[in-house]
């Protein structure tokens, strides 16, 4: 946090100095949105809240200042959200904050910022930059803006990235008698890290992403903390708890892309050292997508993805995904309002737990947009890391307004 | 081939052997339009090359049958390519949902193009597949083979004839899609003889049914070679919806690179 502190003065005070000196250009947008969630079983544990229904709400401003003709720009995104009945979930994180210098044929970046690596749509195997927002939702799509220097250069055949990162970003958990927790209360004030130097640990990555025609290929090294903690249990007085431990680890990723007529055909895999014996982890998949379906314009498309994890769980955190098969359809009917719908389903061969994904949304006007999730626990062993919030199952309203 | 064709074949061909001067005819007359055609075609096209790079503003206007009307804006920066199809940014400005998504697409002369789209909330560059030719852009009347950028060889053409409308003089052919992918079966485009600029086109459907029609209204000259429309509407006759396109601000000669048009950049568009 102190991190974060000193550069958000540092550029402020940049910020500040070069709309003096410089004529630039701002500009001020952003998001907030409204959101009930509707449990609708009862929790597994009694004690927990029943959450039926919960609100809340959010606002993400977003300012950005361009100068230089461009060649300059900072950006600032805070973000918070607050919740009725979850403390935890009530939170503030700053998304970005950052400069960015575009060069000719490189760029460089310094701050806070979000970065996105993969191909597939069931996981992000490969994607490790930033930290997953645990309390925003289940999906792990949302991340917490991570500290860094990162390099670009650009060559015709493809792009080299370099990542400096300093100052780890622990993961975001609920409170403990929200839902979606589980029936143990999780110690997130008192993390614990393989490394001395603990949550100033200063990681790095390197990708390389290169195009082949119609293949595009990135392979990219992680070394530094976890993203993804153990969660130790140890007794505190008479109650068990959960500690969340971040291990130091190495991770090498493959992405891969054919581009086809109608037809993407993707992988990720990721060998991992650290936690445990070395394992690998892949997705393999397409989306094939059929354009203007039933003389409509609208188009489906159909995804299907298999992924495999051969993880330890004893040694490293457990995985979701060890032997699952994942399909989905997504609806977008190129209307005016931009309506898509998402259904997916992913199926432990295993141990037969699944899980079904709803995702729907529509504009409403220029600044408004409603969207409808589902997330629903079909069946859950309960061996599968999901048994403890098998009963969390919700709807998902969210009124988005943006400016 | 079916034995009952072989049959009528053998019928006809005496008939056919009498007439052979006739087709020979038409088909000279025929291949003399095509030439025209194409002359016409590549008139136009060599008047507009050379223009390097450009960026310019851009409003959508979408209207459905009830008249209720809806705006996109956007920008767009082109830069041409020597031998090659141009390679085209658009980033989204407006409604706010979809702010600084930016869409790449490399053109190509007869392959597929190649295409990224960017997804600001993500931070994601996806490729996406460019066989959706006939798929509309944004939720409008313009479909994608409609904005991408009209290469000479996509075509095939055919001189129809001269019109005048209102004094102005007009190239009239007509164009057929090399693309199987293509949502149109031809198009007919109306060329003024003076500059070669396009002022009217008709698109016909698989089904060779007037699907809609293209005008381009107020043309401006830039750099003292280059014809630019300020306003194209496109009307849909099939469904009664209908698009205009406001352009605004265009700027030459804005020094870009093929380095501003990579998937990597394409994160830093705005």
């Amino acid at each position: 946090m102190r991190v974060c502190l000193m550069l958000l003065s540092i550029m402020l005070g940049s910020l500040l100095w070069l709309s003096s000196a410089q004529a630039g250009e701002w500009d001020f947008s952003g998001k907030s949105s409204l959101q009930t969630r509707y449990f609708p079983y009862d929790p597994a544990t009694p004690a927990h809240q029943k959450m039926r229904p919960t609100f809340s709400g959010t606002l993400e401003p977003e300012l950005l200042y361009e100068f230089d003709d461009g060649d300059n720009r900072l950006s600032f995104t805070p973000f918070v959200r607050l919740d009725g009945n979850d403390k935890k979930r009530t939170h503030f994180d700053i998304r970005e904050l950052s400069w960015l210098h575009l060069g000719n044929n490189w760029d460089l970046s310094i701050g806070i910022n979000k970065v996105f690596w993969g191909v597939t749509e069931s996981v992000h195997l490969v994607d490790i930059i930033n930290q997953t927002d645990g309390v925003e939702d289940i999906t792990g799509e949302d991340k917490l803006g991570q500290p860094m220097i990162n390099l670009n250069v650009e060559r015709i055949w493809g792009t080299i990235s370099l990542f400096a990162l300093p100052g780890f970003r622990p993961r975001t958990f609920h409170s403990h008698f929200a839902r979606l927790n589980g029936p143990l209360l999780i110690d997130t004030g008192t993390p614990v890290y393989a490394s001395r130097q603990g949550n100033r640990h200063v990681d790095w990555a390197a990708r390389i992403s290169m195009t082949f025609g119609d293949m595009d290929i990135a392979l990219s090294h992680f070394q530094g903390t976890s993203r993804e903690p153990r969660l130790l249990a140890s007794l505190r007085g008479l109650r068990t708890i959960l500690t969340p431990y971040y291990d130091q680890i190495g991770q090498t990723g493959l992405e891969s892309q054919l581009t086809t007529a109608n037809t993407l055909w993707k992988f990720e895999g990721i060998t991992r050292a650290g936690q445990g014996k070395r394992f690998y982890a892949t997705v393999t998949g397409f989306e094939h997508t059929l354009y203007g379906v039933f003389g409509s314009v609208a188009d489906i498309g159909l995804l299907m993805e298999y992924l495999y994890d051969n993880r330890d769980a004893r040694f490293a955190p457990p995985s979701l995904a060890d032997h699952d098969v994942f399909a989905g359809i997504r609806l977008a009917m190129n209307d005016t309002q931009d309506s898509t719908l998402l259904l997916g389903g992913s199926w432990d061969h295993h141990n037969r737990t699944g899980f079904v994904n709803l995702e729907a949304e529509r504009r409403m006007t220029d600044h408004l947009k409603l969207s409808l999730n589902g997330r629903f626990f079909v069946h859950v062993a309960n061996t599968d890391p999901l048994h403890a919030i098998r009963n969390d199952d919700f709807v998902e309203l969210t009124l988005n307004w943006f400016f | 081939m079916n034995i009952h064709n072989q049959y009528r074949l053998n019928i006809t061909s005496a008939l056919l052997s009498l007439c052979i001067a006739m087709p020979a005819w038409t088909a000279h007359a025929a291949d003399d339009a095509e030439a025209k055609g194409m002359e016409i075609a590549a008139e136009a096209d060599k008047r507009d090359r050379g223009f390097g790079d450009f960026k310019v503003k851009l409003q959508m206007i979408l209207r459905n049958k009830h008249g209720q009307q809806s705006t996109r804006n956007m920008h767009n920066i082109t830069r041409e390519q020597e031998g090659d199809g141009d390679k085209t940014l658009i980033v989204f400005d407006n409604p706010r949902d979809v702010k600084g998504t930016a869409f790449l697409s490399h053109t190509h002369k007869l392959n597929d193009d190649d295409q990224w789209l960017y997804l600001p909330a993500l931070k994601r560059v996806k490729r996406i597949s460019s066989s959706n030719k006939s798929g509309p852009f944004m939720g409008s009347e313009f479909a994608y083979e409609d904005i991408a950028s009209q290469e000479l060889e996509k075509y095939t053409y055919r001189y129809i004839g001269n019109e005048t409308l209102d004094g102005v003089g007009y190239y009239k052919i007509e164009r057929f899609p090399t693309n199987p992918k293509s949502g149109y079966a031809r198009q007919v485009v109306w060329f003024d003889t003076a500059e070669y600029r396009p002022w009217k086109i008709d698109f016909y459907d698989r089904k060779n049914e007037l699907l809609k029609t293209l005008t381009y209204q107020g043309y401006q000259q830039y750099l003292n070679k280059y014809w630019r429309a300020d306003v194209m509407d496109m009307v849909n006759h099939q469904t009664g919806k209908s698009t205009t396109l406001h352009f605004t601000n265009y700027q030459f000669n804005i020094g870009t690179t093929d380095m501003d048009f990579t998937p990597n950049r394409l994160k830093r568009a705005r």
